[in-house]
């Protein structure tokens, strides 16, 4: 990442890679899905990336808005089915680059089939999944993600179901890149999602935001320090948390019953689907 | 060195062939020059995704088997969008889960061609008979205000050819076009004869020239806007809500959604000439018709053959083209016949549109048969011979 050396200002990063016609942005104060566009500009930037021969999927919900705001060739689809159409576009067109925006509802619950078979056919897909703890277009609901015991609109005297683990499930299911980060360290998410970029194979980036408007007004994390704060106390690097597990006392262990891992939990190389038929195309063309 | 259309032919092997109704949808695909199919097996439709599976990589084509229906839909309207020709393949249940992403391929004027081999229900129902169940799902089907195409062979030799005109009109009108067969007719054998490429005509969508003030939706007096694939550097946004000519969302304005959603319906209903096909039979000095589709109307055509041989004044309405609905072509047979008899593979479907565009001209008599049989000559005789007995 020596290139980071060189990075563009701010102003010049807007001016390249963003579609004008689009703004101001949907997103309410203090969300954090800026950070996540604003990430994703550094690593297009880093990757020099040929935005000509890109193409940003998406679902339904917030996060699905970020596939407008970049200035490519963009398709916000239905909702949870981002990576079905994401994998017409790369199967029919392998030499596109396809980076799909979606949120924890979208990626995970109403989308949470496509999720498992397009890891399990290893598509070549970026994917940045922005985890919020809710569905924040609709007005703040229970998703898949959300914490035990907290609460929604859908949840109003609690939650009592149990959080998905998104990275968990991709990374047991095999994709050769899976990532956490929260937003408020920006240089290890624009890492993974320069990394995963580059991965032939599917990666996931799954990016902690904060929703103060729908999700933290109703948990005490309405107040933007508050939320940070939250964040940091709750998220623990991967390789903290193995030393702990390892190392610990009990009570150190004990103590990270709920804390969420952030960091790279699987790096590694598998053929993709693409590569895998255009080898199959190779064996029985007429 | 044998030349891309030679390979197609390769692939499909011998120009007679005694196959199956699925079988001839798959190569009405190939010859129409689909390159991407994204399918789930489900009875009595799987063998299109088989022929598929086998021919595209042949080909240099892609198959891609998808975790459901949903996201079949979803794929083929994904891979359209890079420039190539898409198609999908289902039965009933199937054809329920594609709705809203066929909704979304009528809003984003995508093209592609959906078969789908009916089988009977509601739910699981029979999978492996035939059924005209989906005649009105089709037209209704997704959710808001839209108009569909819909094409309705009788025999395997028409499936093929139609399959490749619905590939036709949806390159020429931006739009998913649908091939209604049935159970029957898609696992029912007959002689196929693959024609050359010179006895059927092959459409392109008009693509988009010039990037400069290129705007994705805006369309000129067909109504129908210039097409730029992902990757030519045309930066399109492409989204489900309404729209403006740019493609950007406008899902809070009336005048917006209004004219878009009209220019939709209108790019199809003012093409109608083009886009409905019926064929008849015993037109002239016809007192009884029938008016049929699909594989039905087989044993109406023999009917009305045997019946005029007998002196009787029968003829009959083949419909091919069921949505857009030829409503005049049916008011004009209402205006000079006694009656009208509608045999149909459900409890009633297509005899709506038909009742609406009669208009109480004359009586319309619904001859229903569901549970997997095929109306007998016999029944639909008898079924003639009554409604004679009633009005002449």
């Amino acid at each position: 990442m020596s290139g980071l050396l060189k990075l563009k200002t701010a102003a010049e990063l807007r001016q390249t890679y963003l579609r004008h016609e689009m703004f101001p942005t949907i997103f309410c104060d203090g969300c954090g899905l800026g950070n996540v566009l604003n990430y994703t500009l550094w690593a297009l930037d880093e990757l020099q990336l040929d935005l000509d021969r890109t193409v940003f999927v998406s679902g339904i919900g917030c996060s699905s808005r970020l596939s407008g705001y970049v200035n490519a060739d963009g398709m916000h689809t239905t909702h949870g089915r981002a990576l079905a159409f994401a994998s017409g576009i790369k199967a029919a067109q392998p030499d596109l680059n396809v980076i799909v925006f979606t949120g924890d509802g979208d990626g995970s619950g109403i989308g949470g089939n496509h999720l498992l078979h397009t890891i399990r056919r290893n598509m070549d897909l970026t994917v940045i999944l922005v985890n919020n703890f809710t569905y924040g277009m609709t007005g703040g609901q229970a998703a898949p993600t959300t914490p035990i015991d907290s609460f929604s609109t859908t949840t109003p005297y609690g939650n009592i179901e149990y959080p998905l683990d998104i990275c968990a499930l991709a990374q047991t299911l095999g994709a050769p890149y899976v990532a956490r980060w929260m937003i408020n360290q920006p240089y290890p998410p624009i890492k993974s999602i320069a990394q995963g970029i580059q991965k032939r194979g599917f990666a996931l980036i799954e990016m902690l935001v904060p929703c103060p408007t729908a999700y933290g007004r109703r948990n005490g994390l309405k107040q933007l320090e508050t939320i940070w704060q939250w964040y940091r106390e709750h998220t623990i690097l991967i390789d903290d948390y193995e030393h702990i597990m390892h190392f610990g006392s009990p009570e150190e262990r004990a103590a990270l019953h709920d804390t969420i891992k952030i960091g790279v939990f699987q790096d590694c190389e598998r053929e993709s689907f693409e590569a895998r038929w255009a080898t199959l195309v190779e064996q029985v063309k007429l | 060195m044998s030349t891309h259309r030679d390979r197609l032919r390769q692939a499909m092997g011998d120009k007679v062939q005694f196959v199956q109704g699925d079988d001839a949808c798959a190569y009405g695909a190939i010859l129409a020059g689909c390159t991407f199919f994204a399918g789930y097996p489900i009875t009595p439709a799987t063998e299109v995704a088989e022929r598929m599976a086998e021919i595209l990589p042949k080909i240099e084509g892609c198959y891609i088997q998808m975790e459901d229906e949903i996201a079949s839909m979803g794929a083929i309207v994904g891979a359209s969008w890079t420039g190539v020709k898409t198609m999908t393949a289902t039965s009933g249940p199937g054809f329920s889960l594609m709705q809203e992403n066929l909704g979304y391929a009528i809003m984003t004027e995508t093209p592609c061609v959906i078969v789908n081999v009916q089988r009977s229900g509601p739910s699981t129902g029979q999978p492996t008979l035939g059924a005209y169940g989906d005649m009105m799902q089709a037209r209704w089907g997704t959710h808001g205000d839209h108009e569909i195409i819909m094409l309705c062979p009788a025999s395997v030799q028409e499936a093929m050819e139609l399959t490749i005109v619905a590939f036709n009109l949806a390159e020429a009108y931006r739009t998913p076009v649908l091939v209604f067969i049935d159970g029957e007719l898609g696992h029912m054998r007959e002689r196929l004869v693959i024609p050359e490429d010179d006895e059927f005509e092959l459409v392109e969508r008009t693509c988009a020239t010039s990037r400069e003030g290129y705007r994705p939706f805006a369309a000129g007096e067909n109504l129908v806007p210039a097409f730029a694939p992902f990757g030519a550097g045309f930066r399109t946004y492409v989204t489900g809500l309404t729209h403006n000519e740019a493609g950007l969302p406008r899902s809070a304005s009336a005048p917006i959604h209004d004219q878009l959603v009209r220019r939709l319906a209108d790019k199809i209903l003012r093409n109608t000439d083009q886009i409905i096909r019926y064929e008849e039979f015993g037109a002239e000095e016809c007192e009884i018709a029938i008016i049929a589709y699909g594989i039905t109307a087989r044993a109406c055509r023999d009917v009305v053959e045997e019946g005029r041989q007998r002196g009787l004044k029968v003829g009959l309405l083949r419909l091919i083209t069921i949505w857009p609905f030829p409503d005049e072509v049916v008011a004009r047979w209402a205006a000079r016949v006694q009656a009208i008899l509608v045999p149909e593979m459900n409890l009633g479907q297509i005899v709506h549109p038909i009742r609406e565009a009669v208009a109480g001209r004359c009586p319309v008599m619904l001859q229903s048969k569901i549970g997997g049989e095929l109306h007998t000559p016999t029944e639909l005789s008898e079924a003639l011979e009554e409604l004679r007995c009633q009005v002449c």
